[in-house]
């Protein structure tokens, strides 16, 4: 069945096209989530599946996240597939426990024997002028523990794949959609119900954007945007600036971001979250391991500060935009 | 394998038990939540929950005027109404301290003697596998034991009252429950003796791992239940938990989901009056049993350490799961005789004179009291179930001793089920660490 089909659509879109053809695949995969049904999710992503799919496979959950993943452990255990929403960010922490202690957990203490094909899908990130608890980065508190795998798609594409590719996934995968996205338009080939080529390009690999010769520009999610503009603006001052798009945060590719950087010589990395203990924390400390020689100058991190998101009126200052991804280019060429 | 579990499991059970009175007695809660596909399920009970207690009061004509009303005793600190010692009137019993048979107007049960044998069998073989497990871990072969030392009753009788297809969500403390869901006793011992961290098919018994964390597994139940119901299966869900999880958020929110989506899961709750060293009034004013009905659905408290009454009750609230009629409470009144783990020291926190007064409830001694008296095990046959039991010491001392430690590379296996880049790459330098030292060994001898 040739279902393959590119059109234009947002982010947004994207999601909720892939979360149609998954359950069209599988009569397993289940949506879970506060507001999921009859409104489509604060952010519309699972808009009209209720409709479609019933409320024994859309599910409106009560108000109460630890509910919501412990829940989707037992339907997992059973042999479901959720896709659970988590509505914003900052309301994952009720159901963190039951992220860290049982569903990383159980498939080595049950040695094997049962599978957690959960996905948690959260929208993540600033830039769209929330009160707080809206606006927050936390992919690094999940990057920590084994048993999880935790991707973020930069565009409508990725989006579409990566989450079909997610829920085909039989670990537990945090899903973080960059909010501020949503309705950034793209090119996006969809697979249909039988998912043919989904996995075309591996979930897990870091993809180059833009090939360059003088510093690697890493970054992932909402700043991958950003990142390729400032590689455009380096360009009008004849410096090459290579962007890798990571993609998934664990486990992490590696072996791509060192091929650049050993052509480049200098990495900057570029995230929202704080830089404190942040991925780009663990990417410095694995790319000197892996490129010391290679490297002309200090990995360098570009993200949130160690102070707690603030109120919008001062995300833009907060946030990693152009002129600070810019400024810490200038930093490391300079070096 | 010389002991083995009594009653073969697939021999699907009544789960009415006969004249189980669960219609009156697991009162529905009101029909106003569930929108669920599968409405046309009969439910099995009608009338509010929330009158079960006072209706059952009056029907049961014991004790008099209940002690526990929901006013009397509110407003002093000092006693919260539900610190009746040994339960007090509400509690369902259908054999006494002293190993009498009484009857109760909600919930009946007759069994037949070889099942009266089994459930004595099954009480003193998991005493007796606990025993042993606690002497080793004295003998340094565990790291750990929280033993079952006066709950037998109370995990007996509730998982007799299940069948194959029935799936059971434990703490870390449901030895009996394992038993008698035929998981091999010496499975149990892994993850106290360090081996694995659960170390058993969950599917291979209908009985998923021991769970640590307290009432994480409440929330599994529920869900696994929800997909059970989606299934259009017939089959029901216990989550064990205790008094002190009922404390935790997740069980609230188990009972919640459950009530929501009419969940086919029955919480069993053996209150065990400690928590550690914290008694039940740190986690509740009021009877456990009454939360349920805050949530919409019947809770009862049962004598736990009244094996028929245990069964009886769970009977009827897993045939309700089973037919539609949603979630139940059940509270069984039991004692922890025992510490909390081997590493516990009770003496700290409880009194000998609580500990005594309960020993005379023991639920092995009121079982063969009441056997003994009609006749229906003589000496010969109490002294089989002795030599039953010296041969499963012996056994689960030998499996002990003979368990073998896990390879060193175990640290990496089954991390992920797809894999992980990082967990390959960590793999493979711990091992170029390990054989560097075969290495020098080789060349430095």
């Amino acid at each position: 069945m040739a279902t393959t089909d590119t059109r234009t659509m947002p982010m947004a879109k994207a999601l909720n096209t892939s979360l149609r053809h998954a359950m069209e695949a599988d009569p397993k995969v289940l949506i879970m989530g506060e507001d999921v049904g009859k409104l489509g999710g604060v952010f519309r992503i699972t808009d009209g599946l209720q409709k479609d799919f019933g409320e024994e496979r859309v599910i409106d959950t009560p108000l109460a996240e630890s509910g919501i993943i412990g829940t989707a452990i037992g339907l997992a255990l059973r042999g479901y597939r959720p896709v659970c929403e988590i509505q914003f960010d900052g309301f994952v922490f009720p159901a963190y426990d039951q992220i860290v202690t049982q569903l990383a957990k159980m498939h080595a203490r049950a040695l094997g024997t049962v599978k957690l094909p959960v996905v948690i899908r959260i929208p993540y990130a600033g830039g769209i002028g929330a009160v707080e608890h809206h606006s927050e980065s936390p992919e690094a508190l999940f990057a920590h523990v084994a048993g999880l795998k935790i991707v973020t798609p930069s565009t409508p594409d990725d989006a579409y794949r990566m989450l079909r590719q997610s829920i085909d996934c039989d670990d537990p995968v945090i899903f973080f959609e960059p909010k501020s996205r949503y309705w950034d338009k793209g090119e996006v080939t969809t697979e249909g119900v039988d998912g043919e080529g989904i996995d075309a390009e591996p979930l897990h690999r870091a993809r180059v954007l833009r090939e360059g010769t003088d510093l690697t520009l890493a970054a992932y999610g909402p700043t991958v945007r950003t990142a390729l503009r400032a590689a455009e603006a380096m360009a009008e001052e004849d410096r090459s600036v290579e962007v890798v798009d990571l993609r998934s945060i664990s486990p992490m590719d590696f072996d791509t971001l060192q091929a650049s950087v050993e052509r480049t010589g200098r990495l900057v990395v570029v995230h929202e979250a704080p830089v404190f203990f942040g991925a780009g924390a663990e990417i410095a400390a694995r790319i000197t391991e892996r490129c010391f020689y290679h490297l002309e100058a200090p990995v360098l991190r570009v993200g949130g500060f160690h102070a707690p998101y603030p109120p919008a009126r001062l995300e833009e200052e907060y946030l990693p935009g152009l002129d600070r991804v810019l400024d810490g280019i200038d930093r490391v060429l300079a070096f | 394998m010389t002991v083995e579990s009594t009653a073969a499991r697939s021999r699907p059970r009544d789960g009415g038990g006969g004249t189980d009175g669960s219609t009156e007695q697991t009162a529905e809660r009101k029909d106003t939540g569930p929108t669920r596909r599968n409405t046309g399920r009969k439910a099995t009970a009608s009338g509010a929950g929330t009158r079960k207690g006072a209706a059952k009061k009056a029907a049961s004509g014991r004790g008099g005027a209940p002690k526990a009303s929901t006013s009397g005793k509110a407003g002093n600190p000092g006693t919260p109404e539900h610190r009746d010692e040994f339960g007090g009137p509400d509690m369902v019993q259908l054999l006494t301290p002293e190993g009498e048979r009484v009857e109760h107007p909600d919930y009946t049960i007759d069994l037949d003697a070889d099942e009266l044998r089994g459930l004595y069998r099954d009480m003193v073989l998991t005493r007796r596998f606990d025993a042993e497990a606690t002497s080793l871990q004295r003998q340094g072969e565990l790291g750990l034991w929280p033993s079952l030392l006066g709950q037998e009753a109370a995990q007996i009788g509730s998982a007799r009252a299940l069948r194959d297809d029935d799936y059971v969500f434990p703490t870390y403390r449901e030895h009996g429950v394992a038993w008698c869901r035929g998981v091999d006793p010496a499975q149990l011992l892994g993850m106290f003796r360090g081996v694995n961290n659960g170390g058993w098919d969950p599917n291979g018994n209908n009985f998923h791992l021991y769970t640590i964390v307290i009432g994480s597994q409440t929330l599994h139940a529920t869900g696994y239940a929800m997909g059970v119901a989606k299934d259009g299966a017939e089959s029901a869900v216990v989550a064990y938990f205790g008094d002190g999880a009922s404390s935790q958020g997740d069980v609230a929110e188990a009972f919640t989901y459950s009530a929501v989506y009419n969940a086919p899961v029955v919480f069993f709750c053996q209150n065990n009056q400690w928590a550690i060293s914290e008694p039940t009034e740190k986690q509740t004013r009021v009877p456990l049993y009454r939360r349920a009905a805050g949530y919409g659905f019947p809770g009862v408290r049962v004598d736990g350490n009244d094996v028929l009454a245990v069964l009886a009750v769970t009977r009827a609230a897993v045939e309700r799961a089973r037919t539609g009629g949603g979630p139940m409470l059940i509270e069984a009144f039991t004692y922890r005789m025992g510490a909390h783990t081997t590493s516990d020291d009770p003496t700290r926190y409880r009194s000998d004179e609580e500990r005594r007064a309960w020993e005379s409830r023991d639920p092995l001694l009121r079982l063969r009291t009441h056997l003994e008296r009609e006749g229906l095990m003589d000496a010969d046959a109490l002294a089989a179930v002795e030599e039953e039991s010296d041969a499963l010491g012996r056994r689960v001392r030998e499996a002990i001793r003979t368990m073998p430690d896990p390879d060193t590379m175990a640290i990496f296996e089954n991390v992920y089920a797809d894999g992980h880049a990082l967990v390959d790459e960590e793999r493979a330098q711990f091992a170029a660490y390990l054989a560097s030292f075969e290495d020098t060994h080789g060349e430095g001898n």
